[in-house]
């Protein structure tokens, strides 16, 4: 009732509010100093990190601008000549070897598949110790954690390095490379879905006298496969393109021809040889993309 | 009791068989693409040539690796295997740094709410997703031969691999903003260039922050292995142990790997903590 008159109590009122405001401005300004500060700190660091990785990789603007129009000219000139007139004559000869590729982009695919195969049924072995809410031993779980862990950060290409020395050249080194890394980190992708299912199944099994392997089979499986299989069509799409690099160090796929022309410097073979590789990823991406959106949204009906 | 209800489901089950079995169409469809999928893994292991005498000299040759490798001594490269990690690192960096700032417009251009022209639109997404196709490794060796050895064309191929997909991932934050503060910013009658920065900017800002940091990890881990063709950092030291047979120098790098991608993930985590 007082408050409603504005004149009532007004000097001290204001008064009061204005020590308030004062108040109130001196902490936002600290505030914003502090903030200020920390700020300068990190854009400090920043530039520290930026300035040591130019020195260190000897980057500079110069070669910088010498160097793109260099590798443009590159990528351009792997491209050949072809006339409308002898359109079909000039297509032939520049995928020559198309049958040769076709044989060795199918040998990349079956690679990427198997190898997601193997790694996944790897994966699936590990992945049940290595989820937290399905284990009580703290020790096999943190065993489990740190093997995907180790299985998933050493490079693809490392793997396939020393399977090359140990197996022979060709794709079955290059197989199990990617079979070991996509056990990695496939096993902790489907650690997480493990982590995330519904308790309660797993409660009805085990109350039912469920061992173990039946909880897992009967409690989390049938929770979890649909994001397993999301899951495992991604990694497909990623293993058919990791196979086609493999090629360089001796293990199988279209890599190995495209190590060679780029090497032998035949550019119109490298041109040919990268289009196909990129149509066929882009084929192989819609593909799965458009089985994930299924399977996914199978599932949310499922849970609805 | 129990008896009569089991004589009550046989009798259901003879009646309405078709609820207790899954349509013949349904259940011939699985059975045959799971012949498919096994008749493709046998396809594939039979091409690959994985026989089980094969794989049992392997491991035999294999085990005799890892005994080679233990301990793993850094022998007297160690200075040399510091320098090529921190050149690893440096390379990780910048393509990132590069690959960010060149993904930024290109965002911009591919958000259908900010560009709604859907044939630039569609063009501009089949166009990122092609350069996905491409390894980070053959990248890595196209700048090889155009720039010449060294962690230049490390730098270039990383940058040149992940600007398109930092883009498809920016163009994809900027279409799921909050419209109100863009409408806002619109209402106070603010031009486009003001909208964009004072009603999208803000918003995506910290998602793309946590998108790079996702792929400056992601490139400490590739940029690792650049070097096997000739583009700078750990990777070439790593190959030529291997090829020289020295298995205990090449044990020790890898260890060096694990360790610097461990610190890093640690590290690039709680900065993405405090910024989400």
């Amino acid at each position: 009732m007082s408050a409603s008159s504005p004149t009532g109590s007004g000097p001290i009122a204001s008064a009061a509010q204005h020590d308030r405001l004062v108040t109130f401005e001196g902490r936002y300004q600290q505030q914003r100093s502090v903030r200020l500060a920390w700020m300068l700190a990190y854009g400090a660091l920043f530039l520290a990190a930026l300035i040591a990785s130019i020195v260190v990789s000897d980057f500079n603007l110069p070669s910088l601008f010498s160097g793109l129009p260099k590798a443009w000219n590159y990528i351009v000139g792997t491209f050949p000549k072809l006339s409308l007139a002898t359109l079909w004559a000039d297509l032939s000869e520049w995928y020559w070897g198309l049958r040769f590729w076709m044989r060795l982009l199918l040998e990349t695919i079956l690679m990427g598949f198997i190898g997601t195969v193997l790694g996944g049924i790897l994966a699936l072995a590990l992945c049940f110790p290595a989820s937290r809410n399905l284990v009580e031993n703290t020790g096999i779980y943190f065993a489990a954690r740190r093997a995907l862990e180790f299985l998933r950060t050493v490079p693809e290409l490392v793997f396939a390095l020393i399977f090359v020395f140990a197996f022979g050249l060709g794709p079955f080194a290059g197989v199990l490379a990617i079979a070991v890394h996509t056990a990695g980190s496939l096993g902790k992708l489907f650690a997480e879905v493990n982590e995330n299912v519904d308790p309660r199944p797993i409660e009805g099994v085990r109350a039912a006298g469920g061992n173990w392997p039946m909880v897992m089979r009967l409690g989390v499986v049938p929770q979890a496969l649909p994001n397993y299989a999301s899951y495992l069509l991604l990694r497909f799409e990623i293993n058919v393109r990791g196979a086609s690099a493999l090629g360089i160090v001796g293990a199988g796929g279209i890599g190995q021809e495209l190590y060679v022309a780029i090497r032998q410097f035949e550019y119109t073979d490298i041109s040919a040889i990268m289009l196909l590789l990129i149509a066929t990823t882009s084929v192989i991406d819609i593909i799965c993309e458009t089985i994930r959106h299924r399977l996914i949204g199978h599932d949310l009906i499922g849970k609805a | 009791m129990n008896i009569a209800a089991h004589a009550d489901i046989a009798r259901l089950k003879r009646s309405h068989s078709e609820i207790f079995r899954r349509p013949l169409a349904q259940r011939l469809r699985d059975w045959s693409l799971w012949l498919v999928f096994i008749a493709l893994t046998i396809f594939s292991l039979w091409w690959i040539d994985a026989s089980p005498m094969r794989i049992a000299n392997g491991l035999s040759k294999l085990g005799m690796l890892v005994v080679l490798m233990i301990p793993p001594l850094p022998g007297d490269g160690f200075w040399d295997y510091c320098q090529a990690m921190l050149e690893t690192l440096a390379m990780a960096f910048l393509g990132t740094i590069i690959a960010a700032v060149i993904a930024v417009p290109l965002g911009f251009l591919g958000a259908k709410n900010i560009v709604p022209n859907w044939i630039f639109h569609f063009t501009l997404r089949r166009f990122f997703d092609a350069f996905r196709g491409v390894d980070g490794l053959v990248w890595a060796l196209i700048f090889v031969s155009a720039v010449g050895l060294g962690p230049f064309a490390g730098v270039l191929a990383i940058a040149a691999g992940d600007m398109m997909v930092l883009g498809k991932l920016f163009a994809e934050a900027i279409e799921n903003v909050d419209k109100k503060p863009v409408e806002g910013v619109r209402a106070s009658g603010g031009a486009d260039l003001h909208v964009v920065r004072l009603g999208v900017f803000p918003q995506v800002l910290p998602v793309m922050a946590s998108h790079v940091l996702y792929f400056f990890e992601s490139n400490v881990r590739s940029a690792t292995i650049l070097g096997i063709v000739g583009a700078g950092g750990i990777g070439l030291q790593l190959s030529d142990r291997i090829r020289i047979n020295n298995w205990q120098q090449a044990a020790f790098i890898i260890l060096m790997i694990l360790v610097t991608v461990a610190v890093i993930d640690a590290i690039s985590r709680r900065i993405r903590a405090r910024l989400i």
